[in-house]
């Protein structure tokens, strides 16, 4: 019998019930804000709580500002990576002025004049400031194969005819160093990655192993990443790209350094994956995937790694900069990346002494963008990490 | 006690054991062994070679023998402070290295010094004035501290104290010093000269340090303990030292694991930058010249002085911590 039926009864009194049929769901009935809330994804939590830490999503933005660049540097610097100006050894960085003679010229600059102090025999460099020369943007200037594939000569921005465009300077060979910067982040920038890749996989597989066989599997590993971290890094990688053969090409040598820091960078990764395995092998779920069978592949792989799949990727990109910091470290000493292969460290190898301190300081520009990409992996992986816990 | 002290050295042994057999891998890595190299580099230059010597350092290392044999003679002779044979500086690797590792560990142990000097009071004042303009300013400085790379800092730290001060801060001590005894006035003079490869090596470890003491004092100051003294009127002064810190004081040594190894590797960077007279400059060119006895046995060395660090700190945790000491575990 239902509500309806009961108010049709005669003289029955007339009090408040319902005539809506009765929805059981009701009070469980979400309004489309929480619905949106709750019936969200994992990834879409993070997301969400993700773009509130500010300084993250800009360390992300810079990051993938520098990692694009990557792809088209040659069309973004005014000169190639081994374009020598014989005129032009360590000279000083040249400034953009805007106003010649109380003139509004548009971005120009002077023309650099080289004389040779018989004093001090250094090469003096003073501004030329008769006429200014402007710059040329999406212009042709140096030729280059892009992408290995296609002849251009494309460039956004070009020193004017029979002019010089040195924002940074030149090195001893007389080389654009703000050009360099820009080639060196293709080489810093994707060891970081590729070695991240090689120490993520492994870290993945022998925690996975210790942490989900634990006994003596783990009583092994465990022991074995004892052992790896009670070496000092720096000396360790000294020691092992030291040892990469000298008859190898330079391009060996970049994946032989990129593996080098790897393996020694998993360890911490492989504890974080061990001890998540250890609490959560421990849970309902995994028991209830082991009772209907499921084989070790399938619960590590379905039931558990998703579980802290982002702990992990967070924990990852802040083990990036510790990597670029060792290539760059190596390189700078001279026993890691070799030229032609040009990365920030071979760059900053050309600024080992005082000497270049005091005399052609714009040779150390090249640490600037490792600070920055070390800062903003630091503040994207904070964000990245926060974000990871969606709940708290 | 005791007995976790015991277990606790028993347990060195395997990971010394280990640590030896990677060290004598990398001395096996490059192509040929040593003395072939040494003795064409002497006929190229002209130089005579004395048979009987060559003789004897093939015996002497077994150059002939197995793998395995090389192994137990290299690593038995260094039981009885037999480290081999330079064949760069034509001396035996003790009389080679003895006065850098000491210089080594006194560079390291000032550093963890200066790190605790200051992480300890800016960390408090971090964690206690959570989101000041005074926690977000040290936080970037702490940030900063962590992203330069130290050897860009060493070069333009002895530009400006050349510069400023006036001092030639290449080298770890007076000019006089060198190759002398010690003694009080040397003493001295390495300490006048310490204190720039102090804050070079000492800056990463620092920001790193001050950031976790920040993230442990933070988590402690919510506890229900600490909201507890505080309803109950104590003064927030009292709350924080009587409980809180003791807590961070733990964690500052045992936080020493983490921090040696970056100190020990920043110390050898900063050194060759600096030109100092410890392990780095040398372990660089032994590496170069592929004098893997020397390099094996500075790295043989630093893992030493890591391992034995760590040992320290767990034992003085033991000793400083009574929930570790009364249950007999160990936090770590």
């Amino acid at each position: 019998m239902s509500a309806s039926d009961l108010a049709q009864v005669p003289g029955a009194a007339d009090h408040l019930v319902s005539t809506a049929p009765f929805d059981p769901t009701s009070a469980a009935r979400l309004t489309p804000e929480q619905e949106r809330f709750y019936l969200a994804s994992q990834w879409m939590l993070m997301w969400w709580k993700f773009k509130r830490h500010r300084v993250a999503v800009v360390s992300g933005i810079i990051l993938l500002l520098m990692y694009g660049s990557t792809l088209v540097t040659e069309v973004l610097v005014p000169y190639n990576l081994h374009t020598r100006h014989t005129d032009f050894i360590y000279a000083p960085p040249q400034s953009v002025r805007w106003i010649h003679e109380g003139r509004f010229v548009g971005p120009f600059v002077y023309e650099l004049t080289k004389t040779l102090n018989m004093e001090t025999l250094r090469r003096d460099y003073t501004e030329n400031t008769s006429m200014p020369h402007p710059l040329r943007f999406f212009c042709n200037g140096d030729p280059y194969r892009f992408w290995g594939l296609v002849d251009m000569s494309f460039h956004i921005v070009c020193p004017g005819e029979g002019a010089t465009l040195f924002l940074l300077g030149t090195d001893r060979l007389g080389r654009d160093v703000l050009s360099r910067i820009f080639y060196g982040a293709r080489i810093s920038l994707t060891i970081g990655l590729l070695g991240i890749a090689i120490s993520f996989a492994l870290g993945l597989v022998i925690g996975g192993i210790a942490g989900y066989f634990g006994g003596w599997a783990d009583l092994v590993i465990q022991r074995v990443i004892e052992v790896i971290r009670s070496f000092p890094e720096l000396p360790l990688w000294m020691a092992l790209s030291a040892v990469l053969p000298v008859t190898w090409s330079p391009i060996l040598i970049y994946f032989g350094i990129t593996g080098i820091l790897a393996m020694l960078e998993w360890t911490g990764l492989a504890r974080a994956v061990r001890s998540k395995l250890l609490a959560l092998r421990e849970e309902d779920y995994c028991t209830a995937a082991r009772l209907m069978g499921a084989r070790p592949k399938r619960i590590i792989g379905r039931h558990l790694l998703p579980g802290f799949m982002s702990h992990l990727i967070a924990s990852a990109t802040l083990s990036i900069p510790g990597m670029i910091l060792g290539e760059t470290a190596l390189s700078f000493l001279g026993i890691g990346l070799r030229p032609p292969i040009t990365s920030w460290g071979v760059l900053l190898n050309e600024a080992q002494n005082i000497n270049v301190v005091a005399l052609y300081p714009w040779l150390m520009l090249p640490v600037v963008p490792v600070i920055v990409i070390i800062l903003a992996f630091n503040f994207f992986g904070d964000g990245l990490r926060d974000a990871a816990d969606p709940y708290r | 006690m005791l007995r976790y002290v015991v277990h606790r050295v028993l347990l060195m042994i395997p990971t010394m054991v280990a640590i030896s057999i990677i060290v004598f891998v990398i001395i096996q890595l490059p192509p040929g062994n040593y003395l072939e190299s040494y003795i064409a580099e002497l006929q190229a230059q002209g130089e005579s070679v004395d048979p009987q010597k060559i003789a004897f350092l093939r015996e002497y290392y077994g150059l002939d023998k197995p793998l395995f044999e090389q192994y137990v003679r290299w690593a038995g002779g260094m039981l009885v402070g037999d480290f081999g044979y330079s064949f760069e500086f034509n001396l035996p690797v003790t009389k080679v290295i003895g006065d850098r590792m000491l210089l080594t560990i006194i560079v390291s142990g000032i550093t963890i010094l200066f790190t605790w000097a200051v992480a300890f009071p800016i960390g408090i004042y971090s964690a206690t004035h959570q989101y000041s303009w005074g926690d977000y300013g040290l936080s970037l400085v702490g940030f900063l501290g962590l992203a330069i790379p130290n050897f860009m800092l060493a070069l333009v730290m002895m530009y400006l104290a050349n510069v400023y001060f006036g001092t030639s801060i290449g080298g770890l001590m007076g000019p006089e010093f060198i190759g002398k005894p010690w003694s009080w006035a040397k003493t001295q003079s390495v300490l006048e000269h310490a204190w720039i490869p102090v804050i070079v090596i000492g800056t990463h470890s620092t920001a790193g340090m001050i950031r976790r003491l920040r993230a442990n004092l933070l988590d402690e100051l919510q506890k229900q303990y600490v909201v507890t003294a505080r309803a109950k009127g104590l003064p927030p002064r009292k709350v924080l030292f009587k409980y809180p810190l003791r807590m961070a004081l733990n964690f500052f040594i045992s936080d020493i694991g983490s921090i040696l190894p970056h100190i020990i590797s920043g110390t050898e960077i900063t050194a060759i930058v600096l030109s100092l007279p410890t392990a780095g400059p040398m372990l660089l060119n032994a590496l170069k010249s592929q004098d893997m006895y020397l390099a094996g046995s500075f790295l043989m060395f630093l893992a030493l002085m890591i391992v034995v660090g760590v040992l320290i700190s767990d034992l003085a945790l033991v000793a400083l911590d009574p929930r570790i000491r009364l249950q007999g575990g160990v936090a770590r």
